[in-house]
C-alpha cells in the first residue's frame, strides 16, 4: 500500500489515471469510469468506506482502490479488472456480467449476488450469502464463507478453501460448488456429489485463476443440486 | 337433470353461505390433488372500490367545462425528482408490468405497440428484457426483481425508467412463480434456469435489506445509469402509509402501489384472496405519507389494482394519484377472456369471462402462453390497435368526469369532488358519505 500512496502522491507518465475520493465526488469519478472507449490504469484512493463504488464500468481498464469499500463495490461489471486493496461492503460484483473483481481482504454479505459471469476472488472471508442467486460468475473465497451462500445458484461455480456456513446452497439449481473445508449444515436439495475428473479439472482451474494452485484439489468435496425440488409436489412442504 | 335456481327454492334446498359450491369444489380439489391452487388474475371477492364513490359534477358553485370545445389536458411527467430523463407521458394510464414468460412475445408486442401509439410506456416483468418489447416501446420501464432473471447493465440503460419491484398488490411478501409448462427454452435461458422446472422465485432482494439499504441501492442504480432514468419504487398495498414514506426516503423518483386487485400471472388463490388491503384503501394512505413529506406531485404516485374505466382513472387521479396502471384490462383488451374461444374454455374447464389458469400455459388467447401455435393465435398488431383503443376510451372517459367537475386537466381532480356511497369507501377514501360531511374516522 506504500508504492500506491507513492503514486498517487506523484503522478508520473505511464502512471494510473489517479482519483482522491477524499476530494473528488463519487459521480465525477463513476462518470469519469464511464467514458466510452475507456482504457488504461486507473487508481482510486481514500474510498473511505464509499458506497457505489466503480459501479457498471464496461471497457477492459483496470481500476485498483486503494482501501477499503462498502456497498456494491464494481456491481455490474463488465471487462473491467477492479482490484479492492482492503475490504468490501455487502453486494461487491453484484451482478457482474464479465471480467473480475478481486478483493484482498474480506466481503460483506450478498458477495456476487446474481452475478452472470466474470471472475469474484475474495483472498479473506466472505459473510452470508456469498454467490446468492449467481447465474453464471466463478467466485473463488480464500477463507470462509457465512451461512445461506450460494442460496438459490442457478450457475456458475463457487469455490470456498475454508469452511461453510449453515444452509450451504438451499434450493440450488445448477451452480457447482466445491468447498475445501467443513459445511455447518447443507440447504434444501443440496447435497455432496462425487468429485470426477472434469471437476478436478474445472476446480483446478478455478484455483490457478484465483492464484491458489497449490491447493490439491482431491482435499474438496462438491456439493450441488440434488434436482428433487425441481418441481412442485405437496409432498416437499417439510423440506421449505 | 340440471334444477333450475326456481326448482331450487321450491324444493327448498338452500346454499351455504359459508360453505359455498364454490368453497365446497375448492375442500374437494385440495382434497383430490394435495396441493393449494395456483391461478392467475387478482383478488376476485367483492371489496369496496372505486364503483362506491361518485363525482360531484358541477352546477352553480363550480363551472363545469365544454364538453368538446374545452381542453382538457391528460398528460403526466414522471420521475422530475432526481432524473435528468423524466418521461414525459402523453396519458395517465400506463401498462403495468408483465414479463416475457407469463406471457408469449406476442403480447408483449402488442402491449408495447397499443401503449407506444397513444404515448404511454409498459413495463417489463420478472424475465428480462426482450428485443421486441423494446423495439415496440416507446417508453419501457424496466423492473428491477429480486429473482433479477435476465438483468443486465446493459437493458437498464436501455431502458427509460427504473422500477424496483418490493412487492405486488395479488401477492405482497411473495416471490415470482412460473410452472414448468412456460419455462420454454427461450424463457428458461433467459432466466438461467433449467428449462421445464417449476420456477421458484424469491420474495426478497438477494442485496439488501430493509430502507436503509434501499437507499444504497437506488444511488448505485443512479450511479450506474448515470443518473438519466427515474427510479421507481412499486410496493404491495399493506401498510401503505409507512412504505410510502420509506420509498420516498430510500430516494424513490415514483412510487408505485399496487392494490390486492391487481393482477398476477401466478400465484396461490389463498395468497391473492387474502393478503393485501383493497386499492382503494391504499391511495390516501399513499397521499397522505407523501403531502406529509411535502412531495405530492414531486414524488408521483402510480395506482394500480383493478382499474378498469375512466371513472377509474378519474377517482384514483381524484384521490391524489399522478397516473394509473393497468394490467388486467390490457391483457382483456388485447383478447383475454374473448367469447370466441369459448369452446376452447370449456375444453380447460373454464369459460369466457372465468378464465384465470394464467399459470397453465394452455391460453386459448394466445397472451398468457409460451406454447408458439397458440401465441401465433394472437396477431400483435391487431391486439396492439385494441390496447390503443381501449387506452383511448379509458382517456376520453377521466376527461369527460373531469369537464364535468370543471377541471382543465386531470391532474386538477380532487378528493372534494369525490363522495362515497357506502360507509366503507368512506372511511377507506376519507372522502364523505354522499349527503353528509360524514367522513368516517376523520379527526381520530
Amino acid at each position: 500500500m506504500d508504492s500506491m500512496t507513492r503514486r498517487a502522491g506523484a503522478q508520473r507518465p505511464g502512471d494510473p489515471t489517479q482519483f482522491d475520493l477524499s476530494a473528488t465526488p463519487l459521480r465525477d469519478v463513476n462518470a469519469a469510469l464511464h467514458t466510452p472507449g475507456l482504457s488504461g490504469e486507473f487508481l482510486i484512493t481514500n474510498p473511505a468506506g464509499a458506497h457505489n463504488v466503480a459501479v457498471g464500468l464496461d471497457a477492459p481498464v483496470r481500476v485498483q482502490i486503494d482501501g477499503h469499500v462498502g456497498y456494491y463495490a464494481a456491481g455490474m461489471n463488465k471487462q473491467a479488472e477492479v482490484i479492492v486493496d482492503g475490504n468490501a461492503g455487502t453486494g461487491v460484483a453484484e451482478n457482474m456480467m464479465s471480467g473480475t473483481v478481486w478483493v484482498k481482504g474480506n466481503a460483506s454479505q450478498s458477495a456476487g449476488a446474481t452475478a452472470h459471469g466474470g471472475l469474484l476472488v475474495i483472498e479473506g472471508d466472505a459473510a452470508a450469502r456469498c454467490g446468492i442467486s449467481m447465474k453464471g460468475v466463478d467466485i473463488v473465497v480464500g477463507g470462509n464463507v457465512g451461512h445461506m451462500s450460494a442460496f438459490m445458484a442457478q450457475s456458475g461455480r463457487l469455490v470456498i478453501r475454508g469452511d461453510a456456513g449453515e444452509a450451504l446452497g438451499d434450493s440450488i439449481y445448477e451452480a457447482h460448488l466445491y468447498v475445501r473445508g467443513d459445511v455447518a449444515s447443507l440447504g434444501a436439495d443440496c447435497i455432496a456429489k462425487e468429485m470426477r475428473a472434469e471437476h478436478h479439472e474445472e476446480l483446478g482451474r478455478l484455483l490457478k485463476a484465483a492464484g491458489f494452485e497449490d491447493d490439491d484439489t482431491s482435499t474438496y468435496t462438491r456439493y450441488g443440486s440434488a434436482r428433487q425440488l425441481y418441481h412442485f409436489h405437496s409432498e416437499n412442504t417439510s423440506v421449505y | 337433470m340440471t334444477y333450475t335456481q326456481d326448482d331450487r327454492a321450491r324444493l327448498g334446498l338452500r346454499e351455504s353461505a359459508t360453505f359455498d359450491r364454490a368453497t365446497i369444489a375448492g375442500i374437494q380439489r385440495a382434497a383430490e390433488t394435495g396441493i393449494y391452487d395456483i391461478r392467475g388474475w387478482g383478488a376476485k371477492r367483492a371489496l369496496p372500490h372505486f364503483d362506491d364513490l361518485l363525482f360531484l359534477g358541477a352546477s352553480m358553485s363550480r363551472y363545469p367545462l365544454e364538453g368538446y370545445r374545452e381542453r382538457c389536458g391528460t398528460d403526466v411527467v414522471l420521475g422530475g425528482r432526481h432524473a435528468k430523463h423524466p418521461l414525459h407521458l402523453e396519458i395517465p394510464v400506463t401498462i403495468a408490468g408483465m414479463s416475457f414468460g407469463a406471457l408469449s412475445g406476442p403480447a408483449k408486442e402488442a402491449l408495447g405497440r397499443g401503449a407506444s401509439e397513444v404515448g404511454t410506456s409498459t413495463t417489463t416483468g420478472d424475465g428480462g428484457m426482450t428485443p421486441e418489447e423494446r423495439g415496440q416501446s416507446k417508453y419501457l420501464v424496466y423492473q428491477y426483481l429480486p429473482s433479477r432473471y435476465g438483468m443486465n447493465p446493459d437493458d437498464l440503460r436501455k431502458a427509460d425508467a427504473i422500477e424496483v419491484v418490493l412487492g405486488q398488490g395479488a401477492k405482497p411478501g411473495g416471490g415470482g412463480m412460473l410452472l414448468g409448462q412456460k419455462i420454454s427454452e427461450r424463457v428458461a435461458s433467459m432466466r438461467t434456469l433449467p428449462q421445464g422446472i417449476d420456477q421458484r422465485s424469491a420474495c426478497r432482494h438477494p442485496d439488501w435489506t430493509g430502507p436503509d439499504d434501499l437507499t444504497i441501492k437506488i444511488n448505485e442504480l443512479r450511479e450506474l445509469t448515470d443518473w438519466e432514468k427515474p427510479i421507481y419504487v412499486k410496493v404491495g398495498a399493506t401498510r401503505t402509509y409507512y412504505d410510502v414514506k420509506l420509498a420516498v426516503a430510500a430516494g424513490a423518483d415514483v412510487v408505485v402501489v399496487d392494490g390486492m386487485q391487481g393482477g398476477t400471472a401466478a400465484t396461490q388463490d389463498v395468497f391473492i384472496e387474502h393478503v393485501g388491503i383493497p386499492t382503494l384503501a391504499a391511495v390516501p394512505q399513499a397521499v397522505q405519507a407523501l403531502s406529509e413529506l411535502g412531495v405530492h406531485r414531486k414524488v408521483q404516485l402510480i395506482v394500480s389494482g383493478g382499474i378498469r374505466t375512466g371513472a377509474d382513472v378519474a377517482k384514483a387521479m381524484a384521490l391524489g394519484a399522478d397516473a394509473v396502471a393497468i394490467g388486467t384490462a390490457a391483457l382483456i383488451a388485447l383478447g383475454d377472456n374473448n367469447p370466441k374461444y369459448a369452446a376452447d374454455y370449456e375444453k380447460l374447464g373454464s369459460a369466457a369471462g372465468f378464465y384465470d389458469d394464467f399459470q397453465d400455459g394452455r391460453d386459448p388467447a394466445g397472451i398468457s402462453t409460451q406454447d408458439p401455435e397458440l401465441a401465433a393465435r394472437l396477431d400483435p398488431v391487431d391486439a396492439g390497435r385494441r390496447l390503443a383503443n381501449y387506452l383511448r376510451v379509458l382517456t376520453m372517459e377521466a376527461q369527460t368526469i373531469a369537464r364535468a367537475c370543471g377541471k382543465a386537466h386531470l391532474l386538477h381532480l380532487e378528493p372534494e369532488d369525490l363522495v362515497a356511497v357506502t360507509i366503507e369507501a368512506a372511511a377507506m377514501a376519507r372522502v364523505p358519505l354522499a349527503g353528509t360531511s360524514w367522513i368516517p374516522g376523520a379527526g381520530l
